[in-house]
């Protein structure tokens, strides 16, 4: 069981890229919005890339505009740099299409109702663009020099996998026939095709209706010409995840589920060839005073009840022997796991009493990962 | 009556376990209850400690009253094949549209399709008829997280704008109204966290601008504090007097240190702070004028006895 050194790894100038995940509700977003501050005040130029954070963390940052963009983080100290921004799916993909289609395709495209369905309320397309604009930020550090170390935050999938899973996905999708098929009607005679795709065709054209069809057949026709390019930007950002320039933290609270994902996710990494640094176990519940144990002090809160003294102090030991449960529940489940993980360094950080919401709070997060 | 019960909350919520309560809540008033999930997790099984659920209904538990659970997780690929045979009657033609990569297409390039057949597959579950009476007393569905849950429930709403008409159509139409009825509340799983509390507000407005019903509002995870409101006043001013609570340590019978008193004081504000934040986020709950339910916090984790325990508290 090795110790996670966070400074180590934001101090490494081989490090550019670094990846957050681990499932909803564990300080995800706060995790990547600290170490991002304090990479920063240690003389990094860091870009964060936020997906969906709390208002109060989103404020802290300053992130009120949604013009997905970075801007600059005000009262960040030290020599470096520190930008933040929040990811808009919808506008991404725009830009996307934008950037990449001509004008008049692009038009077409912007307009129809398959890809707004698609680029604004169907569910997996935040992954493909958190990909994207992953992707766009990489370019533009090494074109531009503004950033050193980019840190991308996940979007709360129903599962952590979904991040990884989107551009394979995409790029196994480009490859299908069905793609092919639909846009065979636009390119080519429909006799040359074979009976089953005639009969899919048929089929698809029978539940969906004739509209939706050519809604779609539009779609993809005109998409086209942007689809390999989609491809090649998945594959690349794919393979700029397994460089040793990038490092995963896996967060995780000391809950059974946030850790069974946890450790789902690891080995998938591993599977993967990515580089996992190591996992966060967040908000693991710490006391000054684990010398009176729950058992111990809950005794004494009984015996001044019985007498009839100071209530104030039975209160006090009793909250402290709830507080010692949680201690010897939570530091259970995180020694669990290392224990089941002995190569993958981790640390450990306590819980906070308060909400983080401005950077003195990102600091002492910051801290506390690096204690 | 509500018989179809959407149980939503913002990721480590507890969304899960509240709805496996629920159901359990429900088969203890003799109901006869069907827990669907639709995201391809397992939760269920885990929660129940039975091996994963196939696709296909199966009885995980038995409540008092002759109430009975049964389990689905729903796989959207199985449930398009499903679909595909029951209203097309595709033998031949439905292992075609798998043949050229069509279900894949659907389910991944236009996740939203899935929805529909998640959807779908609750709809037909919830008004199935069986000896001519109705197959479940309740459906209840542990559903998307609130992040999710608009677009989830407001799928065939878009469906219903992009087929204009055909067979399509009509089902999302019978989906949409039936979403939008009395026979469908939603409840909305949070603890009392500035994110979760502010996901479930921004849920609420999105929901009921869908014209979608909110049942009730779940606060999750709850912990009675052993401070009195006097306590609690001190503690957050950091005002607990030491040479009180030196005194009290003592008659105890605990070993005194000033570190121990100091750290009691400290652990008292940290606890009284939460308290504090706890209590707005509860007003901002209570502002919504919704029905709130309280579930308290199982400290030793979620097993099948502690949901039994939850789904006693829900009723009350």
């Amino acid at each position: 069981m090795s110790e996670l050194d966070l400074d180590a790894l934001i101090d490494d100038p081989a490090i550019r890229i670094v990846v957050t995940c681990g499932s909803g509700g564990v300080g995800k977003t706060t995790t990547a919005a600290a170490l991002g501050l304090r990479a920063a005040e240690r003389g990094r130029k860091v870009v964060v890339l936020t997906i969906d954070p709390a208002r109060r963390l989103a404020q802290s940052l300053g992130l009120t505009e949604l013009d997905n963009t970075p801007r600059a983080v005000a009262g960040v100290g030290g020599d470096g740099r520190l930008d933040a921004m929040m990811l808009d799916m919808k506008r991404t993909f725009d830009e996307v299409v934008l950037a990449h289609a001509t004008p008049e395709k692009a038009e077409q495209i912007l307009a129809n109702p398959f890809y707004l369905a698609l680029s604004s309320s169907f569910a997996g397309t935040q992954e493909y663009m958190a990909m994207e604009k992953l992707g766009q930020l990489h370019k533009q550090a090494v074109a531009s020099g503004d950033w050193d170390l980019i840190i991308v935050d996940t979007p709360p999938s129903r599962s952590a996998l979904d991040f990884l899973d989107a551009p394979e996905r995409l790029a196994s999708l480009l490859e299908g026939r069905f793609l092919r098929l639909l846009l065979a009607p636009a390119k080519g005679p429909f006799r040359l095709m074979s009976t089953a795709v005639n009969m899919a065709m048929s089929v698809m054209n029978k539940i969906l209706g004739a509209q939706v069809l050519t809604d779609v057949q539009t779609f993809v026709a005109a998409f086209d010409t942007l689809f390999g390019g989609f491809r090649k930007r998945a594959d690349k950002t794919v393979a700029l995840l397994r460089e040793p320039q990038t490092a995963f933290l896996v967060v995780a609270a000391p809950q059974n589920d946030a850790l069974r994902e946890a450790s789902y996710f690891t080995e998938r990494l591993r599977q993967e060839n990515m580089p996992l640094a190591g996992v966060v176990l967040n908000r693991v519940t710490n006391s000054e005073a684990t010398e009176l144990s729950a058992e111990r002090s809950l005794a004494a809160a009984e015996k001044l009840e019985e007498a009839d003294k100071s209530p104030l102090t039975a209160a006090l030991l009793r909250l402290h022997a709830d507080k010692m449960q949680q201690v010897v529940a939570d530091h259970k489940r995180a020694d669990r796991f290392k224990r089941g993980h002995r190569s993958i360094p981790t640390v450990e950080v306590a819980a906070l009493a308060d909400d983080v919401h401005d950077l003195a709070g990102l600091r002492l997060i910051g801290d506390l990962l690096t204690a | 009556m509500a018989r179809l019960h959407v149980v939503t909350g913002k990721g480590g919520t507890g969304k899960t376990t509240v709805a496996a309560a629920m159901a359990l809540a429900l088969a203890g008033q003799g109901q006869r209850v069907l827990l669907v999930e639709v995201e391809g997790r397992q939760g269920i099984a885990q929660i129940f400690d039975v091996p994963p659920l196939p696709y296909v209904e199966r009885k995980i538990a038995t409540g008092v009253g002759g109430g009975e659970v049964f389990a689905l997780a729903v796989d959207a690929e199985a449930a398009l094949l499903e679909y595909l045979d029951m209203y097309y009657h595709l033998g031949r033609a439905g292992k075609a549209l798998d043949k050229v990569g069509a279900i894949d297409f659907v389910t991944t390039i236009a996740p939203g399709l899935r929805d529909v057949l998640l959807t779908g597959k609750v709809y037909e579950a919830t008004r199935r008829k069986a000896h001519g009476k109705l197959a479940y007393d309740a459906v209840v569905v542990d559903a998307p997280p609130t992040g999710r849950i608009g677009p989830f429930l407001n799928v065939n709403h878009e469906v219903a704008d992009l087929a204009k008409v055909g067979p399509i159509r009509n089902q999302a139409d019978a989906i949409m109204g039936m979403l939008r009825s009395d026979v469908t509340r939603i409840h909305l799983v949070t603890l009392l966290e500035e994110m979760p509390v502010q996901e479930t507000l921004d849920a609420v407005e999105q929901l009921e601008a869908l014209d979608l019903r909110i049942g009730s509002i779940v606060v999750n995870m709850v912990r009675h504090s052993p401070l009195d409101d006097e306590a609690l006043a001190l503690a957050v001013k950091e005002k607990i007097p030491a040479a009180e609570l030196t005194k009290g340590l003592r008659a105890a019978g605990v070993a005194v240190s000033k570190e121990l008193v100091a750290t009691l004081a400290a652990e008292a504000r940290d606890h009284a702070v939460r308290v504090g934040l706890e209590r707005e986020n509860r007003d901002r709950i209570d502002a919504l004028g919704k029905q709130v339910t309280e579930l308290m916090l199982q400290p030793e984790g979620i097993d099948h006895g502690a949901l039994i325990d939850l789904a006693e508290e829900f009723r009350g």
